[in-house]
């Protein structure tokens, strides 16, 4: 390391007759804090902070980014001896076979890109407000003991794991006829005439046109109430005050929901709103591959199921983690503009 | 106008209580309905006699299930992973969130970056699936045969709850580091003793849900523990559903109970423990919900 004098800091200006800082040695030492010398002596000396560091870098490094080197598997020839680094490159051949392949496996690419799209599209459309409308509800009703009992019920079915969940809806709309255990949903259903017997007794999960509402409405019925909380907050935190002028002003109800409450819990729609635009690609696949089944691939298969299917039950492994890197590729493209406008339009963003 | 005043808000009272009232019940059905068709005969089951309380009350469909090793053996693995998951998760997510919280980290943004980015992309199902099968050799190389290690040590770590962490570590004031630092105290204490009992109820809130996760994880459990003394409950219920589903498997039942009240039972016996601890852990799900907002 270069050893500075105390002379090097400072010239003697002859013009003004003083001392002056000197610009060339504040460069100097700019450089020098930013060599690696500097850096290993830096974290030789605060050596436990850096050591805290390791196994979480290490966790990553080896579950999350190691996985992202083996998607070179997409460009090249698989071979089940070599490591992928071995393979022999083939290009852009699995992505064009997907793309513009025009046989059965493109077809069903883009028929799991679009499920993808509209299972999510659909969950905007239904699942999003829901929250919303329960935290109205929920501010309207003063008994704390019935509201408190109303909340509890509502989060409870966010506390059973997928698995769970899904054996529950299953079991629910099970087929079967009206001698041999056909789902309670599905009997009541065809006894209020909503559906067909037949309908009824070959099980609504086999049934593609069933399969975006049995999902659309498990989820809201899974997430709704836990969903509330948040804007549920934001309701609570509105002052009474504001009320009670907008009650001198002649407001009735809807006028205080209109120029009161929506006001006020506005900005955290509108990040809920961005986040899920954001997320569109990425859908729950636990979830689907444990609801669907080869009847409902029509409508149910999305791009995961897909990968799935060919990659991990099948053997087409390149061709499958290629499907599934588009869609993710496009999904993170989707969670940066989102956020990059939440940041501009109201300086709240996700990360 | 003070009289149409209270009218609309009689109306918008009266919608809402009963909107609620409908919703929460609706909420509440599948898991009573769960509970009576667990205990209901199996002629009352099979021809949908039970609709909300139970028929014919039997208690061998529950019976069935506790004398099943099968069910016992997969009850504690998932307690196994979900403790050890736990434990191993919060300890490196406290570590990293600790180092990332401090200004004076060098590359703070670089390491800042590396966390986020992967919840932002991920490298999709099948990388994934290859790396685990390289993981799952090496740790076999080394001598750990139990797969559920694999599971605990290699999965389940999520960047979003070191974030919610780090952000709970950098409200602590400076000058308490500083004044312990004084007394002589090593980074190491500084964190046990000063930032973990300032920060305990966000990292009771991580450890939620790290623990949540784990005790629902079944993909991957499925996948990568290929010895089925080892599966975890969420794969066991999974699997029985399957194989109670089959009509030809279950072409030769005579019991006195439905097979339906089996794959009941089995659920209720998953949920009873998660609402035992539900009321102790409720106010630590409802805060990490309001933590979510993150800045860098």
């Amino acid at each position: 390391m270069m050893t500075s004098k105390a002379a090097d800091y400072l010239i003697y200006d002859e013009a003004a007759g003083v001392y002056r800082e000197n610009p060339e040695q504040a460069v100097r030492d700019d450089v020098e804090k930013h060599t690696w010398r500097h850096v290993g002596m830096t974290v030789m000396k605060d050596w436990r902070l850096y050591a805290m560091l390791v196994p979480m870098l290490l966790v990553f490094l080896f579950w999350r980014y190691l996985p992202m080197y083996e998607l070179l598997g997409c460009f090249k020839v698989p071979d089940e001896v070599k490591p992928v680094a071995d393979q022999l490159f083939c290009g852009f051949s699995y992505f064009k076979r997907l793309l513009v392949g025009g046989d059965t496996m493109s077809a069903e690419f883009w028929r799991a890109l679009r499920n993808t799209f509209l299972l999510s599209f659909y969950g905007l459309c239904f699942g999003f407000p829901m929250p919303i409308i329960l935290a109205l509800f929920f501010n309207e009703i003063r008994s704390n003991l019935v509201r408190s009992t109303c909340q509890v019920l509502t989060y409870l079915p966010k506390f059973m794991s997928t698995v769970v969940m899904t054996s529950l809806v299953t079991m629910l709309v099970k087929q079967g006829s009206l001698t041999s255990g056909m789902g309670i949903i599905s009997q009541a259903l065809a006894s209020l005439g909503l559906i067909s017997t037949e309908t009824a007794h070959a099980g609504l999960l086999n049934n593609p046109d069933f399969f975006r509402s049995i999902y659309q409405i498990s989820g809201i019925w899974e997430g709704a109430g836990y969903d509330s909380i948040v804007y549920f907050a934001a309701i609570i935190a509105i002052a009474p005050t504001s009320y009670e002028a907008a009650q001198i002003d002649g407001a009735g109800k809807m006028a205080q929901m209109r120029y009161v409450v929506l006001p006020s819990i506005l900005s955290t729609i509108v990040i809920m709103l961005i986040t899920r635009i954001g997320s569109l690609l990425n859908i729950g696949y636990e979830k689907v591959l444990l609801l669907y089944n080869t009847n409902t691939y029509v409508t149910a298969d999305v791009v995961s199921t897909f990968a799935q299917r060919y990659g991990l039950a099948g053997t087409q492994k390149g061709l499958a983690a290629a499907a599934e890197m588009m869609n993710n590729v496009i999904g993170m493209l989707l969670v940066i503009s989102a956020n990059t406008i939440a940041r501009k339009a109201s300086d709240t963003s996700l990360y | 106008m003070k009289r149409k005043l209270e009218t609309s808000e009689m109306i918008f009272k009266v919608i809402s209580y009963t909107l609620l009232s409908i919703f929460a019940l609706a909420c509440l059905y599948p898991f009573v309905y769960a509970v009576s068709a667990s205990i209901s005969g199996g002629n009352a089951v099979d021809y949908g006699k039970v609709v909300l309380f139970p028929k014919d009350i039997q208690f061998e469909a529950f019976g069935r299930m506790f004398h099943d090793n099968m069910f016992w053996n997969a009850y504690s693995n998932t307690l196994f992973l979900t403790f050890y998951g736990t434990v191993w998760a919060l300890f490196v997510a406290i570590l990293g969130a600790y180092a990332l919280s401090k200004k004076r980290l060098l590359f703070r943004r670089f390491f800042n970056f590396f966390l986020v980015f992967t919840m932002l992309f991920s490298a999709g199902i099948v990388p994934q699936y290859l790396n685990y099968l390289d993981t799952k050799a090496v740790f076999n190389a080394v001598g750990i045969k139990d797969d559920k290690w694999l599971v605990v040590i290699a999965m389940g770590m999520a960047a979003m709850n070191i974030i919610l962490l780090r952000n709970a570590f950098e409200g602590v004031p400076s000058e308490i580091e500083e004044a312990a630092i004084v007394d002589g105290a090593t980074e190491f204490q500084v964190l046990g003793k000063v930032y973990i009992p300032m920060c305990k109820s966000t990292i009771a809130t991580v450890a939620l849900f790290f623990a949540i996760s784990r005790w629902n994880g079944y993909f991957w459990a499925r996948q990568m523990i290929s010895n089925s003394n080892e599966h975890p409950l969420q794969v066991f219920i999974r699997l029985r559903l399957e194989e109670y589903m089959d009509p030809e498997a279950m072409a030769g039942w005579n019991e006195i109970f439905s097979s339906d009240s089996v794959i009941y039972a089995l659920i209720v016996c998953s949920i009873v423990p998660i609402l035992i601890i539900y009321p102790f852990i409720q106010k630590y799900f409802a805060k990490g919900v309001n933590a979510g907002g993150v800045k860098e």
